[in-house]
């Protein structure tokens, strides 16, 4: 029974894990189309943002949920107005600036970090279920990611930026003619994904620890799951990080870890093969 | 007081030292210098253990030129960064080959970058010195091989924990052939022991969520964990491991858990079991001057094996020179292969003839408050592995790394 809780737990851990490291880029990709190739070092600036605080004595909390976001908001924000804003409906070109500027980012943070590992201990200590243990952490993340999308939605799908965004996400000229402005729209949804992506980078901190090449380990997945999502961001993001958490976590505990990733990727392809729009491609269209 | 004549003929000078880059020096005049290489990566992910192998090299280096040098020269040390890029080694192992003409190559971390320079270096009759702890089973006459290999390590560590812990292991190894190798040797010394290794699971470099594993681990109830992990990514494990609190339930020891006492805290770590042919807590007092001038001049924070060793094995090719009284390749050799032993640091270590691996104490430690403490040592642990392999003195002209087949 509690090895039946520990696993259901785990699973947990791993969807949200999942939509940590995606929710950033499924709305930059969701909302404005753009390809965002340094989303990896987006987390990884978020990571050293929080590190970087906590070390100067900002309190842990503080410094994941609030400087870690704050930093890489605006850094996307400057990021959106100085390169992005230029190459608007221009795909290819944009990913080859932000591929560029992951390069970049990745060579300022080894020359100011140095490549060497950092890392804080994760906080909240653990707590035992039945005959085993597991980090509270965790269990708090698996919490966080929820709350994300609880309050994407209502922002979404109950306020009027959200009215906002979801006009111009389905048609811009039509938005910009019943009086909103795109450019506005466009660059506050960059900052907001880069935000959260701040978010996520400063909340996994504590437990995977940062190098400035982190974010490849992370940007394949976050593709992954965005793609097999489909076009609702946060509905999509939800139902392609459960699926593929759940098959990651079941293969890695009946095999190994090195299977678990394999299962993860062959069940995208085949999932990609199925539905090639992504699971709301097909299925929950109207959803959000 | 400072005109301008002076300054600029120190900026000029300044200027020429970065051009030729650190540590080389470029005053002395050819004729009164032997030129030896170090290809450490000092950049890369493997920067942490490059940057105090050169440290502890250019310290060797030093000494022995203050006490007279070789030979009535100095030595030149010429430092090459291969980046943590095995493109580059062989690139620079050939220019210190070819066109500096160096007397012998110190270097290398991985065994990959090693054996990508070990048949260049051969080819070209340049001496090498792999500082190293590694897999064993290097068997060439132009190579000596002064780290620990798992037959001195690992055959000590195993018995020490199982009769402090119990008899059930579950092993955790990086993904590659020191990993595969290292859960071999594991396992055969837990069976000799009357043991048995429940489980053992492999994990890429890259891997950093070790959530499931953790919870894997309880599930199979061991009575202590064999670490064999390696690199910057693994080092989650030790945080995910202790974030669950299960660092206070299972005890674990390791044969690679060594720098990462730096990076992870006291909590983290204290009561892991370490075993290694060097640890900075050895308390003689060559080890004491030799950490205090390292973690002074050089602000190395905490000294491994692989630089230790790197330190000793200067000093052992030094000694063999002077032994040989001549830079002659062959002769250098067979001076080291007569018993060469230099007693330094780590202890005492002895080239073995019949395989260019060392003969070294070994050391039990344990992780407490970003120290290892010596538990217990091993003196003169012989390389049993490379010896079950490899015979220099038979087969001078062998050019391999022999796959030690672990009976188990």
């Amino acid at each position: 029974m509690d090895y039946f809780v520990i696993l259901l737990l785990q699973i947990g851990s791993a969807i949200a894990s999942l939509v940590l490291l995606s929710i950033g880029l499924a709305v930059i990709f969701g909302m404005m189309r753009v390809i965002n190739l340094a989303h990896g070092e987006f987390l990884m600036l978020g990571g050293y943002a929080a590190i970087t605080a906590y070390n100067h004595g900002v309190n842990l909390w503080l410094a994941m949920m609030l400087v870690a976001p704050l930093t890489v908001g605006i850094f996307g924000a400057v990021v959106e107005r100085l390169v992005i804003r230029h190459l608007y409906g221009r795909l290819i070109d944009t990913m080859l600036a932000t591929w560029g500027l992951s390069l970049a980012m990745i060579g300022f943070v080894t020359v100011v970090f140095g490549n060497t590992v950092s890392g804080i201990s994760a906080p909240l200590g653990s707590l035992s279920i039945g005959a085993y243990r597991t980090g509270a952490y965790e269990i708090f993340l698996i919490g966080i990611a929820a709350l994300l999308l609880v309050v994407g939605w209502l922002v979404l799908r109950f306020t009027r930026h959200g009215l906002i965004s979801r006009g111009t996400m389905q048609n811009p000229a039509m938005a910009a003619a019943l009086g909103t402005n795109p450019s506005a729209v466009y660059a506050a949804t960059f900052a907001v994904g880069s935000a959260l992506s701040g978010l996520a980078g400063g909340l996994l901190a504590p437990l995977s620890g940062v190098v400035p090449t982190i974010g490849s380990a992370y940007i394949a997945k976050a593709f992954i799951t965005v793609i097999s999502g489909g076009a609702a961001i946060l509905s999509g993001t939800a139902i392609a990080s459960t699926l593929l958490g759940a098959i990651n976590t079941l293969a890695t505990f009946a095999f190994t870890s090195v299977l678990g990733e394999v299962a993860l990727l062959v069940a995208a392809v085949v999932l990609l093969r199925l539905l090639p729009q992504g699971i709301t491609g097909r299925f929950f269209r109207r959803a959000l | 007081m400072i005109n301008r004549r002076k300054l600029f003929r120190s900026a000029a000078a300044g200027a020429a030292t970065l051009a030729t880059g650190p540590f080389v020096i470029r005053d002395l005049h050819a004729q009164d210098v032997m030129k030896i290489a170090g290809i450490h990566d000092t950049s890369g992910g493997l920067d942490i253990y490059g940057k105090q192998m050169v440290a502890t090299l250019d310290l060797a280096v030093n000494e022995v030129n203050d006490s007279g040098g070789l030979l009535g020269r100095k030595i030149q040390l010429i430092n090459y960064d291969p980046q943590s890029n095995i493109q580059l080694y062989t690139q620079y192992a050939t220019e210190a080959a070819t066109k500096d003409k160096v007397a012998v190559v110190h270097g290398g971390i991985t065994s990959a970058s090693r054996e990508a320079i070990r048949p260049l270096l051969k080819r070209f009759n340049t001496l090498y010195f792999y500082n190293t702890l590694y897999e064993g089973g290097v068997c060439d006459r132009n190579i000596f091989c002064t780290g620990s290999t798992p037959a001195q390590t690992v055959e000590k560590l195993v018995p020490y924990v199982q009769k402090k812990w119990g008899k059930k292991v579950y092993t955790i190894a990086a993904d590659y052939n020191y990993g595969q190798i290292t859960a071999k040797w594991v396992k055969k010394y837990a069976q000799d022991n009357g043991g048995e290794v429940v489980q053992t699971d492999f994990f890429p470099l890259d891997v950093t969520d070790f959530g499931p594993t953790v919870k894997k681990i309880q599930a199979a109830k061991p009575d202590l964990v064999m670490s064999a992990l390696v690199g910057a990514a693994h080092i989650s494990f030790y945080r995910q491991w202790a974030a669950a609190g299960m660092n206070k339930q299972i005890p674990l020891a390791s044969t690679t858990f060594g720098n990462e006492i730096v990076i992870t805290s006291p909590e983290e770590h204290n009561g892991y079991i370490v075993a290694f042919g060097y640890l900075e807590g050895i308390d003689t007092p060559a080890n004491k001057k030799f950490v205090e001038i390292v973690h002074g001049k050089y602000a190395i924070p905490h000294m491994t094996e692989l630089a230790t060793m790197t330190y000793h094995g200067l000093h052992l090719w030094a000694d063999a020179v002077k032994k040989a009284g001549s830079l002659d390749r062959m002769k250098v050799i067979e001076a080291l292969e007569a018993g060469a032993s230099y007693d330094g640091p780590a202890g005492k270590t002895t080239i073995d003839a019949k395989t260019h691996h060392d003969i070294l104490d070994v050391y039990i430690g344990e992780a407490r408050d970003k120290k290892f403490v010596v538990l217990e040592k091993f003196p003169q642990q012989q390389p049993a592995d490379t010896q079950a392999v490899c015979d220099l003195k038979k087969n001078p002209n062998e050019n391999k790394q022999y796959v030690i087949d672990v009976k188990t």
